[in-house]
């Protein structure tokens, strides 16, 4: 029987770029490039691993956002992805993680699944929760932040490394993986795979297809609001000394000052 | 006053530093009621009493170590449910962040992760919390349900408050899906000696200048000197010169320490992000032209290879 995995991904503000919040105190997308996150590349690159080892897989990518965010699922495919879901929706903007991770269930029930893989957390947001919240709303197990994942068997595996201990986990399938930045390189799209990748399918799903109401999601249906953001004040110029010797020494002296010596 | 929960971070009963700097906060929004899970969870009690806990709920079972995180979710809904909190702390750990999304979904609450600092506010607690790369600073605040918010290291000081502490079992019946991701082994990790890298107060890093692993003695010395925790950029761990458990950045640990010493680091987007909130920034680097110095407090344009020992040196005489 065929392995069904969808990765979900994110399509985030280049970090290199000029990050900013609009007037309504989400991320102003206009000034800055956006990409496939980084740490999703690893979550791509794991399922095709994942898919090469299966005697019959089929790899869906996932993504909610905007027109844009195509371009994620684009990459996605271009690097061995069969096929695409773009969730759409103008209802969408200014979704707090809670209202992704709804629609995110939605969209992975509606494809089907065995296996949903996630990157460890976006650049972005950062927030590190979206696998935990997609494993409870879809009543599988989560088996999250590995370093290195095996499915075999109906089972899928991996190591966790955590600040105390490295575990073995294991878990049956149907499961949620999310995978670090210590998973395994990601592969760069090969030019076959790139023009191969336009005549792949994308499907589009709005609010309605998934049967979700506009109130439950976007700005309005975010269960945290963001109050003010501020940019923070660029750092007064430091002190910079050429080292002419003595600059352990100066170090030292500036930390005496500091009091942390 | 309203009950706030505190989850408890702790290794067979002794408390990490995080979790006493949750109790400084928490008592700004009411009495702190800790919840300790696990092996050694009644022995938290006694310092989580001098930090301000007016309650220590308990629990112990073997799920709680054989099985991944939603056995602690479990626990720390019947923790809730049994207390009906005006908001739930947790650790910013990466565990921690995962038991705290999953109990706020349960309990239909927003989630407000990685808080930098926290106060009482009209409409609940508002969160302060660092953006794109720490070049922001947003308020925000939970406006559905109960406040679930995780809180990073070195957000507040830990401040000894006496309390009453009582100790009282906490009842926890296991859902189906605790027992869904098995932990088959544990291998814990080495201990250096040295202080974990997130809840440092100095950590000193060391990049790709360090040019091997063979030099990172050199940084090591340092530390060892302050006290200091290791860090490394991602040139550095991608190289193979440090461990990844030491990566400082973007796609390993942020950190927030009162004094940040950046070694041979250029300064790349990606390690700023996870170092730009330390309070005292200082770099050594020969290129007088690394967006590191757009950073620091003090620089050093020099070869770390002279600045660093010799550094090492000065502190090991003057507090010797």
């Amino acid at each position: 029987m065929s392995l069904r995995i969808v990765v979900c991904v994110k399509y985030v503000p280049d970090a290199t770029g000029d990050r900013h919040f609009a007037d309504d105190l989400t991320l102003d997308r206009d000034d800055v490039d956006g990409l496939l996150s980084e740490l999703d590349e690893y979550a791509v690159e794991q399922a095709l691993q994942i898919a090469g080892e299966a005697d019959d897989a089929e790899i869906t990518v996932l993504t909610v956002g905007p027109e844009d965010a195509k371009d994620a699922l684009r990459k996605a495919l271009s690097m061995g992805a069969d096929k695409a879901v773009h969730v759409e929706d103008d209802d969408l903007h200014g979704s707090d993680v809670m209202g992704t991770s709804l629609v995110l269930a939605k969209a992975i029930e509606k494809t089907g699944y065995d296996l949903v893989v996630c990157g460890m957390a976006s650049t972005d947001g950062t927030m590190g929760v979206l696998p935990a919240l997609l494993a409870e709303r879809l009543g599988v197990p989560q088996v999250t932040l590995l370093s290195e994942v095996s499915v075999e068997g109906g089972k899928v595996s991996g190591r966790r490394d955590g600040d105390t201990a490295s575990e073995q986990l294991e878990a049956s399938l149907p499961a949620l993986v999310s995978v670090t930045d210590q998973s395994g390189e990601a592969r760069y799209p090969s030019f076959k795979g790139i023009m191969a990748a336009k005549k792949k399918p994308v499907e589009s799903l709005d609010l309605e297809d998934l049967g979700l109401d506009g109130d439950a999601v976007g700005l309005e249906g975010a269960w945290t609001k963001v109050d003010s953001a501020a940019q923070r004040p660029a750092r007064t110029a430091g002190t910079i000394v050429k080292d002419e010797g003595e600059g352990g020494k100066q170090l030292a002296e500036f930390l005496v000052s500091q009091k942390f010596i | 006053m309203a009950e706030v929960l505190v989850y408890v971070d702790h290794v067979d009963g002794a408390v990490r530093k995080p979790t006493l700097e949750l109790l400084t906060l928490a008592r700004r929004i009411g009495d702190p009621v800790a919840v300790a899970l696990g092996s050694g969870a009644q022995d938290t009690a006694a310092v989580l009493a001098e930090h301000g806990a007016v309650k220590v709920l308990t629990a112990d079972a073997p799920e709680f170590a054989d099985y991944l995180v939603v056995p602690k979710v479990d626990a720390l809904q019947a923790a809730y449910d049994a207390v009906s909190p005006a908001a739930v702390l947790v650790p910013s750990s990466a565990e921690g962040k995962e038991i705290a999304a999953r109990l706020a979904l349960r309990i239909g609450s927003g989630i407000i992760t990685d808080a930098t600092d926290l106060e009482a506010g009209d409409e609940g607690p508002v969160a302060t919390q660092s953006a794109f790369a720490a070049s922001f600073t947003t308020k925000s605040r939970v406006s559905k349900g109960t406040p679930v918010i995780t809180v990073k290291p070195n957000s507040a000081p830990v401040e000894s408050a006496a309390a009453a502490g009582t100790v009282e079992a906490l009842t926890v019946s296991f859902g189906a899906s605790a027992t869904g991701t098995k932990v088959v082994s544990r291998t814990p990790r080495e201990s250096t000696g040295r202080p974990e890298l997130t809840e440092a107060a100095i950590v000193v890093s060391g990049g790709r200048g360090v040019n091997g692993a063979e030099n990172f003695h050199i940084i090591e010395a340092l530390a060892d000197s302050l006290g200091a925790a290791v860090g490394a950029s991602r040139a550095a761990v991608d190289a193979g010169w440090y461990p990844h458990s030491n990566q400082v950045g973007q796609t390993g640990k942020s950190v927030s320490p009162q004094l940040y010493i950046a070694n041979g680091i250029s300064g790349a987007i990606q390690h700023r992000a996870g170092m730009q909130t330390s309070k005292t920034i200082v770099a050594v680097n020969k290129d007088a032209e690394a967006p590191i110095f757009d950073l620091v407090d003090y620089g050093i344009v020099g070869d770390l290879f002279q600045v660093v020992p010799q550094l090492t040196e000065e502190v090991t005489s003057r507090k010797g």
